[in-house]
């Protein structure tokens, strides 16, 4: 990967003063910050997902492989880890880092040196992550969510977790703030607000809610640590306290939380729908302002995670009423991707596909967000498989597969090689049809009434869970196969030439790995970015 | 079309005076959430035991109270005398007033350090046996005053440090009067600390 198709030095070739590993961790090379993000992240999706079959495991035959208190630690720590350890740094630090200055037409971002203290905030955090696991009281078992009271009582590792997490917080508000100046400060001539690819539309919202949400978050969990440490009783009603303030706090940010996950993986397909159907976006101002408003709107929707929890009515009919309205930007996007298809020159290859499934399963997803948003069903799902199928077609369906999608899209910009387009086609069909039978049986199970973080369950259940944990193996033999595909084609694929999909933006206009100064000559922009005549 | 201005500094990294600026206003900007989300659970805590909190004030140390409040607030002129000496070419006056600022804000410390002594050995902190018997506004108030205080005092210590860099920053003429925005940028840090003391004065000491 030191040489490109076309004989150039890329950024993979050595240079600098250091050697080695070192020339690694302690570059400030957006691009090596990028693609080490990435395998890191990608390294703890996979615990991620292991984790996962272990409790579909479990959930076969309760009690058989594992005991209670494991149990509430996997489910613990594989949302700790699939979280906060890959969708919400995803794609912004790996895709987002690599390609956003290459984009503008920069030669890195704002901060660089910023942006390499992010990837060591992060992978300390995540050391701690995994450390409080193995050491101390054992894994938290309190669920990623870490409800007071029961995170104050419970005598697993909850502060060495918590503080791991303040610090991927700190990470991704540095990450944030990076990119906001990045994208004021550093466009190539030209290149108006207007005339920026989409993808960093999405970015920049994304970027302002990771700087005005996170700061909320390190509250809310510093606070945990605090009362662990000293009982200053926030969240404790003998000593003046309310746990409820502490589901405000957390909900506060992690609602703004899920649109950090979802906006850029927006972004990727928004980038990837012009090339494959050979047209200019539809509606372009239309799909740059819905993401400003859903990041808007997005702080506005909290309570809705909480509407079991004893507010007052008027709060509740308000959460309710504007969750509605915030699904009508996301609506917005639907029918511009749409449009931008309708007789289009189709090119059905795998980017295109992962695609195509994500508005799929996202409107699957949002459709059913709908459901829960509605106050008289929500009493009703509240806590049940109903909650657990909804957000993971959202946060693995939607902004998951979209992840990969952009993953196949830049695989030759940012390695130099081309995959086996077979191979990541069959993937994709085998993950779809795993993906589904995993969680759409689990909408069935929450409407059935099957109660979410339980380790076992009324027989009348049981059939449904065998069918989820058949659809886990499913979707675990597709991710085998594409992940496959992709490390097998890093070391023995064929070389990647310039623009292998015909892509319209700057990207595609450096070599296959690009070099390490990105552009010989900033380029001058004069016109859109989707120019297809 | 603002591109950044393609100008090196001494150590040979891109110097963009705006976006620096930008940057560090963002970061301020996290702060000022950081800390406002402390002063929403003060307004909640202090809506619900309102007499418990005037009262428990009274019990603070108004002198000492007082005294750093004075001293955080000339500790922001000699912090403002110092950029503005350096934008003038005036080294020796900017280290001057960068050490006085130094100066202050460890006397500060030093304070705080006396007050939370004297509540501590009073037996007023969190989860003490005094506490306990307390209502629970009084112990709302003093976790309130134990962690925002705290979490200001924190704030205080890393300034110090950072100054500290400056002055050494200074001294070998990284900062100078052609490029300052690292000086800026600190200056602009310390008077968001000045500014929370100043609101967290009245709700904590002159609320009797």
């Amino acid at each position: 990967m030191e040489v490109t198709a076309d004989n150039t030095r890329s950024f993979y070739s050595e240079e600098g003063k250091y050697k080695g590993v070192f020339s690694w961790i302690f570059s400030t090379d957006h691009k090596r910050i990028g693609i080490m993000y990435l395998t890191a992240i990608l390294s703890f999706f996979a615990i991620g997902v292991v984790l996962g079959l272990l409790m579909r495991i479990n959930l076969i035959s309760p009690g058989r492989f594992m005991g209670e208190r494991t149990y509430n630690s996997v489910f613990t720590v594989h949302g700790v880890i699939q979280i906060f350890l890959f969708i919400i740094p995803g794609i912004p630090a790996s895709l987002g880092n690599f390609f956003l200055p290459i984009l503008i037409g920069a030669r890195d971002v704002a901060f660089p040196r910023i942006n390499l203290t992010s990837w060591w905030l992060y992978m300390t955090g995540g050391l701690m992550i995994v450390l409080s696991v193995f050491i101390g009281g054992g894994a938290p078992d309190t669920g990623w969510t870490f409800y007071a009271p029961y995170s104050i009582r419970t005598t697993a590792n909850v502060s060495l977790a918590l503080f791991g997490v303040i610090l991927l917080g700190f990470s991704s508000i540095f990450t944030g703030l990076n990119f906001i100046t990045t994208i004021h400060r550093l466009r190539a001539p030209g290149m108006t607000f207007f005339r920026m690819p989409l993808f960093i539309w999405a970015l920049y919202a994304t970027a302002w809610t990771q700087v005005l949400a996170t700061p909320v978050l390190a509250v809310a969990l510093m606070l945990i640590i605090l009362e662990r440490a000293f009982a200053i009783g926030f969240f404790e009603p003998a000593l003046g306290g309310d746990p409820l303030l502490f589901e405000h706090l957390f909900w506060t940010y992690s609602h703004p939380a899920v649109y950090i996950m979802i906006l850029p993986a927006m972004g990727i397909v928004t980038e990837i729908f012009p090339v494959f159907a050979r047209r200019t976006i539809f509606g372009y101002k239309w799909i740059a302002f819905s993401s400003l408003a859903i990041a808007f709107f997005g702080y506005l929707v909290w309570g809705h995670h909480m509407f079991t929890s004893g507010m007052s009515d008027t709060a509740r009919v308000i959460f309710s009423l504007i969750t509605f309205m915030v699904a009508v930007p996301t609506g917005i996007k639907v029918f511009n991707w749409l449009a931008t298809l309708y007789k289009g020159s189709i090119r059905l290859d795998s980017p295109l596909l992962f695609s195509l499934s994500f508005i799929f399963l996202f409107s699957l997803a949002g459709l059913t967000g709908l459901t829960i948003g509605t106050l008289s069903l929500n009493i009703y799902l509240h806590g049940t498989y109903f909650i657990v199928a909804h957000f993971h077609y959202t946060m693995f369906g939607g902004a998951g597969f979209a992840f990969f999608a952009g993953l196949h899209y830049w695989f030759p910009k940012m390695t130099g090689r081309m995959f086996n387009e077979k191979a990541a086609k069959t993937a994709w069909f085998i993950m779809f049809i795993g993906f589904n039978i995993l969680y759409f049986t689990m909408f069935i199970l929450g409407l059935q009434g099957m109660p979410r973080r339980y380790f076992q369950y009324q027989p009348r259940f049981q059939t449904n869970h065998i069918i989820s944990t058949i659809g886990s193996w499913i979707l675990a033999a597709g991710l085998i196969i594409m992940f496959w595909n992709l490390i097998r084609a890093i070391f023995r694929g064929e070389k990647a030439p310039m623009n292998p999909w015909g892509g319209k933006t700057l990207e595609w206009q450096i070599p296959s790995p690009p070099p390490k100064e990105n552009f010989e000559k900033i380029p001058l922009i004069e016109h859109g970015p989707y120019k297809y005549d | 079309m603002p591109a950044a201005e393609l100008s090196e500094n001494k150590a040979g990294h891109r110097v963009d005076y705006t976006g620096a600026k930008m940057g560090m206003w963002i970061f301020i900007l996290t702060e000022i959430l950081l800390f406002g989300m402390l002063f929403l659970l003060y307004s909640i805590f202090r809506f619900r035991y309102s007499p418990e909190f005037h009262s428990s004030a009274t019990e603070m140390d108004l002198f000492l109270g007082t005294a750093n409040t004075a001293i955080l607030l000339t500790s922001s002129l000699t912090m403002a005398i110092s950029i503005e000496a350096i934008r003038k070419g005036n080294k020796g006056l900017s280290m001057l007033c960068q050490f006085l600022t130094l100066v202050f804000g460890a006397v500060f410390l030093v304070n705080k350090y006396m007050e939370w002594g004297a509540h501590i050995s009073h037996g007023i902190y969190p989860h003490s046996p005094q506490m306990e018997q307390m209502g629970r506004g009084k112990i709302m108030f003093y976790s309130l005053y134990y962690v925002m205080t705290g979490l200001h005092g924190l704030h205080v210590i890393l300034g110090v440090f950072v100054i500290a860099g400056m002055l050494v920053f200074t001294a070998r003429g990284v900062v100078n009067r052609h490029d300052f925005v690292k000086i800026e940028n600190t200056g602009l840090y310390w008077h968001f600390v000045d500014i929370v003391w100043i609101y967290l004065f009245p709700l904590f000491y002159l609320i009797a």
